[in-house]
């Protein structure tokens, strides 16, 4: 076959594994195949099919920025039978990688612009792709503002990076735990995104808003965003659906005549006014 | 390129395999069993089911097999080797219908878009279509609805239709089909001016195709229209199945200790696992709404993404329904509606 087996994953090595959060993990992976490793490119947004060989295959954004290179970062939360298995692996495992696929964020337009994370539990990764791409090109954007919530602090990915975006000057980081997942030494905000969100008040002027969380969150963030006079062209989010080949091929991911895997998964609020609610 | 007239013997046909076969050509042809009929790899000794007047499984399997193994992987210690899949070898699918036929076109719109897929487009290369037109039809079928018709020759590339007299004429229409000819020349017989419209079947045109794509659009916020549709479906998926066009498959592992197989099977829009999260969040949690996408894809994604209807008219859903579903019958419901 002249063409290549689309298929066919890359084969990673794991190198390191960090717990994040009850069931979830990040694994650092490393292309086996140095070759593929330095042709290897991909843009913030973008996401790609992890397999474990005897399992089958799970999609996740990739977490780590494109700045980073020589490696790829995943964080999930262990629910069914591939992401157990990815769970059980070891630091010098391999597993199987396919991607990158989908469409991007579209940073290279945002010069000058101030970007505000909006991001809640395990939706943190595919915004901490884009705040590492931003905050590696810092003097490219104005003010970065992210605002993370969880329903309890144990429920926070990244908590080594959140002390380190409060530490910098040139981030303001609001985290917010649910009423109630506070815990003694808690020093954040309680109360739900939304809510947080609306007394923190970000001015609309030349900024992008990029929401990611859980359904009820984005449905409960989006009438704030327009009470702060948000437009929908500048609300970006990323969908997932059930995806199996990430190619436009087997349908599963089929929005309406969109498919999430290649006109996604990003996409602006003004977008997704016009897709049928099958997300 | 101009179409060639040829006249085969019908009796001829045990030879033309042998010779196909000989130059090392596998032969896909209907086969019935226990009152199926299907398309099987022909042997020597092999019988070619005659009188069926569709088969109950579509050729589609040809180029998409029902489970595919994509790559083979073993294990080794903590390392993996993965190994790419054989060439495959050269087919001739023989007797299948020219719905059947077009419907090729179908898959390969979905697997040529965008990032083409080799796997299917190295046996699509080398299979011939060596199509039988239809005598007769039935009240499921309606290819003549959606563009085609029983002696359509588009998607073949040799199109058999029986005479009165036991012969059948041979229109050869591709390169593909001229290649068949030149593998067993002296079968095909120089032919007399043909006339084949006389022994074709008839089938009316059964609703406005234009009419239902202006509509489909419309009545997608219709949750009463496609309840009502959807009422007796049990979400078995056998109309996916036995289609011809329906693409969407799924990927799976198998394996054992030693190594493995990543496989691609077909899948049906019609199974609530199709759409399922791992949240438990379902976003076509309804069989209304799967209902809903399967013809949506159909007669208006299919059109509006890659320029062709995913559905050939062959009734083979509506046939192989255990709860009496026409897909005819709904299609009308919605063309005509005011």
């Amino acid at each position: 076959m002249t063409e290549p087996n689309l298929y066919m994953p890359y084969l990673m090595r794991i190198e390191k594994i960090t717990p994040e959060a009850p069931l979830v993990n990040t694994l650092k992976l490393a292309f086996v195949n140095d070759e593929e490793g330095k042709n290897f490119q991909f843009r913030a947004g973008q996401f790609g099919e992890y397999s474990v060989f005897g399992e089958g295959e799970s999609t996740f954004c990739i977490a780590s920025s494109p700045t980073r290179k020589g490696y790829l970062e995943c964080t999930f939360r262990q629910v069914g039978k591939v992401t157990t298995a990815l769970a059980n692996k070891e630091v010098g495992d391999l597993i199987g990688f396919r991607g990158p696929y989908g469409n991007t964020f579209p940073l290279d337009q945002w010069r000058g612009k101030n970007l505000l994370f909006i991001a809640g539990g395990i939706a943190l990764p595919p915004l901490r792709c884009v705040i590492w791409n931003a905050l590696d090109l810092r003097d490219q954007f104005q003010d970065i503002t992210i605002l993370y919530g969880a329903r309890a602090v144990a429920d926070l990915v990244y908590k080594y990076e959140l002390e380190e975006w409060g530490k910098r000057k040139d981030i303001k980081l609001i985290t917010t735990v649910d009423p109630g997942g506070e815990t003694p030494d808690w020093k954040g905000e309680i109360g739900f995104v939304p809510t947080v969100l609306e007394k923190l008040a970000p001015a609309c002027q030349n900024t992008l808003a990029l929401v990611c969380g859980p359904p009820i969150m984005i449905k409960l963030t989006l009438p704030v965003l327009a009470k702060l006079g948000f437009q929908p062209e500048n609300i970006f989010t990323t969908l997932e659906n059930r995806m199996k080949c990430g190619l436009g091929k087997c349908g599963h991911c089929m929005v309406g005549k969109v498919f999430v895997c290649k006109d996604g998964p990003v996409f602006t609020l003004a977008q997704l006014n016009h897709l049928p609610p099958e997300y | 390129m101009t179409i060639e007239i040829k006249r085969l013997k019908k009796d001829s046909l045990p030879r033309l395999f042998a010779q196909l076969q000989a130059k090392g050509r596998r032969i896909l042809a209907p086969h019935s069993r226990a009152g199926k009929t299907g398309f099987e790899e022909l042997s020597s000794s092999g019988q070619v089911a005659q009188d069926y007047l569709q088969t109950t499984l579509s050729p589609k399997s040809a180029v998409f097999p029902r489970c595919e193994a994509l790559f083979r992987y073993t294990f080794e210690g903590k390392e993996i080797k993965m190994e790419e899949k054989p060439e495959p070898a050269p087919t001739v699918v023989f007797g299948l219908r020219p719905c059947d036929a077009a419907s090729f076109a179908v898959l390969n719109a979905v697997f040529s878009w965008d990032y083409p897929d080799a796997l299917f487009k190295s046996k699509l290369e080398k299979t011939a279509l060596l199509s039988i037109s239809c005598r007769q039809a039935d009240d499921y079928c309606f290819c003549t609805s959606v563009g085609g018709g029983p002696g359509d020759t588009r998607g073949s590339d040799i199109l058999l239709t029986e005479m009165g007299s036991g012969d059948y004429l041979a229109e050869i229409i591709t390169d593909r089909g001229r290649e068949l000819v030149q593998l067993a020349p002296e079968l095909f017989q120089e032919a007399p001016a043909p006339g084949k419209e006389k022994h074709l079947a008839q089938v009316p045109v059964k609703f406005d195709l234009k009419q239902l794509q202006e509509k489909l659009p419309k009545v997608f916020d219709s949750p009463q229209l496609w309840l009502e549709q959807s009422l007796r479906c049990l979400g078995c998926g056998a109309c996916a199945f036995v289609c011809p066009a329906c693409v969407c498959f799924d990927l799976q592992d198998e394996a054992n200790r030693q190594g493995g197989v990543r496989l691609r099977c077909w899948d049906s829009c019609g199974f609530s696992l199709f759409t399922l999260h791992a949240s438990g969040h379902n976003p076509r949690s309804l069989q209304s709404q799967r209902w809903r996408q399967r013809l949506l894809h159909k007669f208006s994604y299919f059109p509006d993404r890659l320029q062709t209807l995913g559905c050939v008219g062959c009734g083979r859903c509506s046939r192989i329904c255990p709860a009496d579903m026409n897909l005819l019958e709904h299609l009308k419901t919605i063309a005509e509606a005011s």
